[in-house]
């Protein structure tokens, strides 16, 4: 008999892609997909439900379809979409404390899988170069998704401890970015001219959104217990990102950034949460040996490779490195020439 | 250098060393050698070598990084001696030639011409290669094409830049010299332990730049969090190598072979008063002795002399330094009172040892987690250190000499 998958979040790009392609696998019979708002998409095969999680009809649904295998996506990252702050934290933190509590009460549930994010570790000077999954962070993040990513772990764990019979499996993913997915991080890099804090240049890690799925989807169909980064190898630093994207820096002073930020959030051309700034002022790298060695997902894009694919996918900057590439090879080569003929 | 008086002059044109030992060229002379266009100027492997023909002077100079051991240094001027005097009407002349030659006598400036006349002045016959490469260099850095580690180090930029801007200093000012490089490991982790002073960390700085320069390697160093709490400080300091000095990256690195280089006095040290130079303070926690005990790697005490008297540290201002959350705010003979002037550092003479290094691997397993072992080996290379600065005073003739 195969298995009843439930994800939550389907109407967000991720949430929706995750679903289809767990439709797809073999070892699954039914997938059902829950949201506040109807996809705006095609789910295929996904039988769509529209729930609010806040709410405890989520545990009917639990129940009534015998469902085996709940999936958290949709614990958002930016208020935006959500329309403001206190709705997103409503949604994150309500939403998951009543998706728990009928996860606990569901008697068939076996296994749980929560998308968290390496938010969690925060950002500090204070930071270890990589943070293994045991790391707390140095400073604990007090406002926006890096607190709601802490809480919705803690319950997280509190499930597992009353529990024990569901296989509790909590990815907790670098930065997500790809060509065809709208990000907070994804609509910095496409700034025309992009806001840096003066005097500091942070290490990125980016996921590519191919290697979010996949780690999700592959997690739903294994059963490996536990806490694991996602992130592909290696880092970029911002200075280096923002160049790759061929665009321009504007350092801005730190006594400035909190009103360049507010500015830009009334403006809504971009959201700099505090959280935000912190990790484009110090940066953070995660340790992903335990992703390699016991989840034993292999990601097919390293952090340069994902942020170069994201890169094509979006128009080049001003300072595009073909165009830089070109005005090389054009100034030697005209030098060239003209010491042989001069 | 006991051969300078049988130095022929230059290398004739032929690809080479130009030592006269040699009558084959070295093989990376022959892929350097260019095909034959013009009768040769320059040797291109002279450029390369840096070693002082005689034949290069001038520009040239400007773009060659010094190279070799400061000993080296001041010596060469003796062979090229009695070659210098007729290169300087012969570069007399190229340069009214460039002059002379402009097409059209005013007849609008050509500009390309020109630049590849000064690029061949600058880098010599090489310089379309030359040209090329810094082209490249240039292209890399604005569209972000090269690598960084995990740590952030940039190891392209620390080669050709930082540490180019570092030589002069290390080589003309202090005149560093350096004894027991041979206790450095040529590859595999190890962690150099070194006594902190100077108020500013140059002498971590000038550390770097002699384990880069003599043993090939880099030292990649651990520092405080306010290093890397402070804007462009900290941003520089990870572009060369250094992480925040913690357990997790001290194992971490040593685990994946680098050489790391800790300072474990911290301010301690180097913001002590100029009374107690040479004093070593407590040395931590004995954190380091943990980390190299866990991944089992030697330890290099590394002694440094000359430091101490960079800037002389003859006062604080403790309430200054609460208000900047900085440890202290140093006071020094001519700073503040000379303003920037006073930031310069005197040129004191430096002696850097390596002493022999400390094995931790015969240890038990569980050594890192006995306070008496950390403790015990902790103050061995506390008192190693100390013994050897002494030992190392006493050579050195006088603080500027």
């Amino acid at each position: 008999m195969g298995r009843v998958v439930l994800v939550t979040g389907v109407s967000q790009g991720f949430g929706g892609r995750l679903a289809r392609a767990l439709c797809a696998d073999s070892g699954v019979e039914h997938v059902i997909g829950v949201d506040v708002v109807p996809p705006r998409g095609d789910l295929g095969a996904v039988h769509f439900v529209r729930a609010d999680i806040r709410n405890p009809v989520i545990a009917k649904v639990i129940i009534g379809e015998d469902v085996d295998t709940v999936v958290h996506t949709s614990v958002i990252a930016s208020p935006g979409r959500a329309g403001g702050r206190t709705t997103m934290k409503e949604l994150n933190v309500i939403g998951t404390m009543q998706l728990l509590a009928a996860c606990q009460k569901a008697p068939r549930l076996r296994k749980l899988v929560v998308k968290s994010s390496t938010a969690v570790y925060g950002a500090s000077p204070r930071d270890p170069a990589m943070f293994t999954e045991d790391m707390a962070p140095k400073r604990m993040p007090r406002s926006g998704f890096a607190k709601d990513a802490i809480e919705v772990e803690g319950y997280v764990r509190g499930l597992s401890r009353r529990r024990p019979d569901i296989t509790v499996t909590l990815l907790r993913h670098a930065n997500v970015i790809g060509p065809a997915l709208d990000t907070a991080m994804g609509r910095y890099f496409t700034l025309p001219a992009v806001p840096t804090v003066m005097g500091y240049d942070a290490r990125l890690q980016f996921c590519h959104e191919r290697d979010a799925l996949e780690s999700m989807r592959q997690t739903v169909v294994d059963d490996v217990p536990g806490t694991f980064n996602i992130a592909g190898d290696g880092l970029l630093m911002l200075s280096q990102a923002v160049r790759r994207s061929g665009r321009p820096t504007v350092p801005i002073p730190e006594f400035a950034v909190s009103a360049v930020g507010g500015f830009f959030r009334s403006s809504r051309v971009a959201d700099f949460s505090p959280e935000q700034v912190a990790y484009l002022t110090y940066g953070r790298g995660v340790d992903t040996t335990r992703m390699r060695d016991i989840l034993g997902f292999e990601p097919a894009f390293t952090t340069e490779e994902a942020f170069a694919d994201f890169v094509r996918g979006h128009t080049p900057g001003l300072l595009d490195p073909e165009r830089i590439g070109a005005a090389e090879r054009g100034l030697s080569g005209w030098l060239r020439g003209e010491a042989r003929h001069g | 250098m006991a051969d300078a008086e049988v130095i022929p002059l230059g290398a004739r044109g032929r690809p080479g060393r130009a030592t006269g030992r040699r009558t084959t060229p070295s093989s990376a002379a022959r892929s350097l050698a260019p095909p034959h266009r013009h009768p040769a100027r320059r040797d291109p492997a002279d450029l390369d070598t840096g070693r002082g023909t005689g034949r290069d002077t001038g520009l040239s100079e400007l773009t060659r990084e010094p190279a070799g051991p400061v000993e080296s240094r001041g010596e060469p001027s003796g062979a090229s001696g009695p070659v210098a005097p007729p290169e300087e009407p012969r570069r007399l002349l190229d340069l009214e030639r460039v002059i002379v030659d402009r097409p059209g006598g005013g007849q609008g400036f050509d500009v390309a011409a020109a630049i590849a006349r000064a690029a061949r002045e600058v880098f010599g016959d090489d310089w379309e290669r030359r040209l090329a490469e810094m082209l490249a260099f240039a292209r890399r850095r604005i569209t972000g094409d090269y690598a960084v580690d995990e740590f952030g180090f940039d190891a392209e930029l620390t080669s050709t830049f930082t540490m180019a801007a570092l030589r002069p200093l290390a080589e003309h000012w202090f005149r560093i010299e350096v004894r027991g490089l041979d206790n450095i490991p040529t590859e595999g982790g190890a962690l150099v332990v070194a006594n902190h002073s100077g108020t500013v960390p140059i002498d971590a700085l000038m550390t770097g730049l002699v384990v880069h320069d003599r043993a090939q390697r880099h030292l990649r160093m651990l520092g405080a969090d306010l290093v890397f709490r402070l804007p462009f400080v900290g941003r520089l300091a990870r572009r060369g190598g250094a992480t925040l000095a913690c357990g997790e990256d001290a194992e971490r690195m040593l685990a994946k072979g680098e050489l790391v280089g800790v300072w474990p006095e911290g301010f301690k040290g180097i913001g002590k008063p100029f009374k107690e130079r040479y004093t070593l303070q407590r040395f931590g926690r004995g954190g380091f002795v943990s980390a190299a005990l866990r991944t089992r790697v030697p330890i290099v005490p590394c002694s440094i002399v000359g430091a101490e008297e960079i800037y002389p540290l003859v006062g604080n201002l403790p309430s200054l330094a609460r208000l900047l959350g900085v440890p202290y705010v140093p006071i020094t003979p001519f700073f503040p009172w000379l303003g920037p002037l006073g930031m310069f550092p005197l040129p004191s003479k430096w002696l850097i040892e390596f002493g022999e290094p400390i094995r931790t691997d015969a240890f038990a397993g569980d050594a890192a987690d006995d306070p008496m072992v950390v403790f015990n080996l902790t103050d061995q290379v506390r008192e190693t250190i100390q013994q050897t600065l002494y030992a190392l005073l006493v050579q050195r003739r006088s603080v500027f000499f």
